[in-house]
This record gives structure tokens, sequence and C-alpha cells, in this order.
């Protein structure tokens, strides 16, 4: 019905690598078979820290689902002609994420049976039922926008005109999936690291940053070892975003630290000092930040300087560094840091256990999975109309 | 089209008066004085008797709190935290000589703003008319949002299977399975029988003060009249039920 069948198709590279992905995430399965028996004291969480891999795969992968808006805005509200080849992709990237977004949280859950309770006793107080409102809300548009939008490029025929207003209603949405994300952390009392209302810009930010990233590089790895062409010049148009936006997250970054460094209110302070120099000894996360920090800096520089930026490996260099600066700053750092110190002062390091790593690769696995699935079938689709 | 018009208006004009009727009803209801449980804690008896246990073995052999070995999956409903951090003193150092590195008893606040109600999704968290903050652990669906709302740390999540763990002989207070969320219930079982909660009442130095705080008459609000007491991070805007006398 998806054009599944043309994802069933394909050379031996392709099963190879799929071959690969189904093995880890059902690695992935069986550790969360574990999980599911002996319950969530298998991770590395506990008392003071009960927030970690998990939930932040969930937060960075919120964020990647929402930058498909930074190649679908500029198509669908410029008339971005350069973007028309790309829009799906973000999409069909947009479709993945959510997936594992879903996924992540599912897994952190203590009773994973009782998930449907979220929708029996509809709670519109509570951040977390709107988190679950708008990431359904935008898995369905994207579905529907991919179905008609692919199946119209397979026919060679224009669109539906309906399918419009569907596409320009998912970009306040996309908006608003990262906004919700944010609220579920920046509400709450005694929280001091999230307590702040740079959040929701700061997700917002680095999302575009990461998201983008993301499918520059995919981009890259089409046009080398695939045959999906995607003009040169689209994939400039959407490193110059990766560029803005990598530099608006350092400068919020900055912010942040300078109203709790300046102010010295202990609350505000001992986070950073938790993360990037360490607390009565804890230190676990201070290499990692560092490293972020540096991945930030090597990436801007590639960046903005136009030589390399305009180059495909230098390119390829900066995104990856984009990427796992911001998935160090999103999917370790601000989650965890948010908990220690604990709001009764308590220090303690958070380290994720082989089993809970296991099963954060095997949500990844499916993740790949999906994509790839997802390309191959654009590709075919576009493939057959040459 | 016109005996429509005024069936309509008749309906919507018994439906006016039924509401308003039903507003005034609801009001007079709350005329009704309900009450406010809270406690009192008298830090000064509290901290004297250095090392007691009695609250939390009390407690927790009432409610079948298991007693987990490793400290990263403990569960507790009632503990001893020392005083600086209980009560957020930034400097230790030059507080009276009676409270310094001394612990006092910590639980759920029962806020009157409480944020793990606000936050739950799945309403399995609540707060009663009478001020209870209160879990249904067979609602609950492990999220830990709760958890992290807490300013108080006055949750703990079932990390493992909490039944190999808990004390003999068990108590009628029913079991927790592993993945849900638990906290002080304020003995909500025992207050229904008439029983004082079983903290204040294993407490040897009758340091813990229980009742109502809507009523001036309480052994509770004498002692607040009488002397100077404080709550823990009231800033925050929860306005915590557990006062701690100095």
């Amino acid at each position: 019905m998806f054009m599944f069948e043309k994802a069933l198709r394909g050379g031996r590279g392709y099963w190879a690598w799929m071959t690969v992905l189904l093995a880890v995430a059902g690695a992935g399965a069986w550790s969360y078979g574990v999980q599911l028996q002996t319950g969530l004291g298998v991770t590395g969480l506990s008392r003071d820290i009960t927030w970690g891999l998990y939930i932040a795969q969930f937060t960075f992968l919120v964020g990647v689902a929402a930058s498909a808006v930074m190649v679908v805005l500029p198509y669908y509200l410029h008339d971005y002609k350069l973007f028309a080849r790309v829009t799906i992709l973000g999409e069909f990237l947009a479709i993945t994420a959510v997936v594992m977004c879903g996924l992540f949280i599912v897994i952190d859950m203590g009773q994973p049976s009782r998930v449907l309770n979220v929708l029996r006793y509809p709670t519109p107080w509570s951040m977390m039922f709107w988190d679950m409102a708008a990431l359904g809300g935008y898995l369905a548009l994207n579905v529907v926008i991919t179905r008609v939008t692919l199946e119209a490029e397979r026919t060679g025929a224009a669109p539906p005109r309906w399918i419009r207003p569907v596409i320009v209603l998912s970009i306040p949405w996309a908006i608003s999936i990262h906004t919700v994300t944010a609220f579920l952390y920046n509400g709450l009392p005694g929280r001091s690291f999230w307590l702040t209302a740079m959040l929701a810009p700061r997700f917002l930010v680095s999302a575009f940053a990461a998201g983008p990233a993301l499918l520059i590089l995919l981009c890259l790895g089409l046009r080398r070892w695939w045959r999906l062409r995607v003009a040169r010049e689209a994939i400039g148009s959407i490193a110059v975003i990766v560029a803005y936006a990598t530099a608006t997250h350092v400068f919020f970054l900055l912010l942040e630290m300078f109203t709790a460094f300046y102010s010295q209110v202990p609350e505000h302070v001992l986070h950073f000092r938790y993360l990037y120099a360490g607390l009565e000894g804890h230190a676990a996360l201070v290499p990692w930040m560092w490293a972020s920090a540096g991945l930030a800096v090597v990436a801007l520089v590639l960046l903005i300087v136009p030589a390399t930026r305009s180059r495909d490996a230098t390119l390829a260099v900066a995104c990856a560094a984009v990427f796992v600066s911001l998935w160090i700053d999103k999917g370790l750092g601000l989650i965890v840091g948010g908990f220690v110190p604990s709001p009764l002062g308590a220090v303690a390091d958070y380290v994720p256990t082989a089993r809970e790593l296991t099963i954060t690769a095997g949500v990844w696995a499916v993740g790949a999975a999906m994509v790839t699935a997802f390309f191959k079938i654009t590709t075919d689709v576009r493939a057959s109309d040459r | 089209m016109r005996p429509g018009r005024r069936v309509f208006l008749r309906v919507a004009g018994s439906a006016a008066v039924a509401s308003a009727a039903a507003v005034a009803l609801g009001c007079a209801a709350s005329g009704i004085r309900r009450r406010r449980l809270g406690m009192a804690i008298d830090v000064r008896k509290c901290v004297a008797a250095d090392g007691c246990r009695s609250c939390i073995d009390a407690c927790h052999r009432a409610h079948n709190v298991p007693a987990i070995p490793d400290v990263r999956h403990e569960v507790k409903w009632i503990w001893k935290e020392p005083f600086e951090r209980a009560l957020a003193v930034e400097d230790a150092d030059t507080i009276t000589a009676a409270l310094r590195g001394r612990s006092v008893t910590v639980f759920c606040n029962h806020c009157d703003n409480p944020p793990c109600v606000r936050v739950c999704p799945t309403q399995a968290t609540w707060a009663r008319d009478d001020g209870v903050v209160t879990v249904d652990a067979h609602r609950c669906i492990g999220c830990r949002y709760c958890v992290a709302a807490c300013p108080y740390g006055s949750r703990s999540f079932n990390w493992v299977d909490p039944q190999p763990f808990v004390p003999s002989p068990l108590s009628p207070y029913p079991a927790r399975t592993r993945g849900v969320v638990e906290k002080c219930n304020l003995c909500e079982e025992r207050l229904a029988v008439g029983q004082l909660p079983a903290c204040v009442e294993a407490c040897p130095e009758h340091a813990m003060v229980f009742g109502d705080l809507r009523d001036p008459a309480s052994d509770i609000r004498r002692l607040l009249a009488e002397r100077y007491a404080i709550r823990r991070r009231p800033e925050l805007g929860t306005r915590p039920q557990v006062y701690y006398v100095i």
C-alpha cells in the first residue's frame, strides 16, 4: 500500500545492511524482554536519576522529527524549488524519528501494558498528554503527506490540491512537538536546570542543526552509494541552515551559562558545574560535555568557512560533528544534568548498563532500517520515472 | 419554526435555572468545613533522639515498604535527612549547635499545590479533599514524571520487584509490583478507621503532631501558634503542609 514492495527488492549490499540492522534490533528486543521481566532495575537509573538514556534519546529524536520543517517550510511557503526532491526525505526521516520516540517512551515505562491509560484518563493539565497528542498528530500528518506526494511522483501527476493545507499545517505542528517536549521539563519546580524559558528555543534550534545535518549526511551517502541524486545546491542550502542553527545553539547555551554563573545562584550553577567540571568527585559526563563543545567549535569553523562548507568531504565531517555534539548535549547532558544534584543535593553519576545500551542500539537499528526502506522506495520511484 | 424556537427557549431557560441552582448548592456544600490534614514536627525533639528510627520502622512495616540494600533502587516513604539538606540551609557552619550535623524526619509534604499531581498523565496520583496526596498503584504507568516533578525527593519508583525485600510479617496494606511509583499516603488506611498515622503513634518523643490545620483548636494549630515553624522550600509555591517547628 505504501509501495512497500519496493523495499522488498534489493541487491546484495541492501540485504546485507538490512540483515545487520535487524540483528541489532533483535538483540535489543531480547534485552528489552529481560527488562520487561525484571524491571527497570537493569538500567543504570536510580532513585535520584530517574530518567536517562531512553528519555534523552526520545528528546533528541523529537528534534530530528521536528527538523523536517527546515526543508518543508522553504519549499512549500517560499516556493524554494531546490528542495523539491528533499522534502520527502525530510518527512520520511520525521516519520522514522517519531516511531523511535514512541519506542523509547514505551521502553522507559515501568508498566508499558498500561500505556493506554494516558488515553483512557485524558489529563489536559499534564504535558505528557499533550506530547502524546502532538506526536501522534505529527506522525499521522507525515504519513498522509509522504503517501500522497510520493504517489504523485510515481504517476507523474501533480499532487491533489487538498494536500497543500495539510502540508502547511505540518509546519506549525512540527514546531509544536518540540515546544511541548521542552514543556515536559521546564515547568517543574525544584529542577532549576530546566526551569528556564530558554529551553524550548534551545530545543528547537539544536533540532534545526542536528536534523538537517543528518539529512545532509544521508543525501551525501545516497549520492555516493546509491542512485538517488540530490542537487549539490540543495545540499549547500541545507548546510547554510545547519551553520546558522549550530551558531544559534552555541549562542543560546552561552546565554544560559552567563545567567547561571554571573548570578551565582547555586542551584543554577551546580548543574553546569557537574556537567563541565564535576561535583563532589563525580565527573562521568565531563569528558562527554567537553567533547560536545569541541565538536561544536570544529563544526562551526567548517560550516562558516565557504570553502570547507562547499566541499563534500569537509561538509560531511562538519555535519557528523554537529550531530554527535548535539546528541551528547541533548541526549546525555540535558536530561541527566537536570537530575544532578538532586533537589536534596545528592550527587551521583549515571552510567548506562550494557543491557540499556543494547536496547537503545536496537531502537536506533529499527530507525536505520526504516530510513533505509523509505529511501529505497523513494529511489525506486524516481528511477522508474527516468 | 416558531413553536420549535419556543420549545428551545423553554428548554434552554430551564437548563440555565437548573445550572444556577447547582452552583448555589455547590456553594452551600463548600460551606461545610472540610478538614485540611497536616503535620508538624518538633525539630528539637526529633534531632535530640539521634539515631532513632521508630517512625521509619513503624511506617515501613505498616505499608510493606521493601528494604532494598542497593541505594540506587531504594524505596522509602519516610526517612532521616541531614537538617541542612532537608531545610536547604545554605551555611551549615553557623546554625545552632543543637541542629548542626543532625538529621530530621522527612516525608511527603502533602502539598496544597502538588506538582506531582499536576504532571501525572493518568491521574494516578491526586489530592483528596482533606489534602492527602495519594497514589493508585494500579493506574500508574511508571513514567516517573511525578518523581521528576517532586522538589522534595519524596517519591520512590520500584526499580525491581519489591516482594523479596518486604519485611515479614506482612501487613494487610496492599503490596506493590515493580514498575510503579509509591510514597507516604499519610496513612489514609488508618485515618479511615480513626487511627493516627503510624509514624505519629510510634514516635517515642511525641515529636510529630498530626491534625486538622483548619481547626484553630487542634493540637497542630496550637503548636504552630506558639512556636516558629518553617516549611521545606516554600518559595516554590507548592504550599507544603508539613511544618518544621524550630
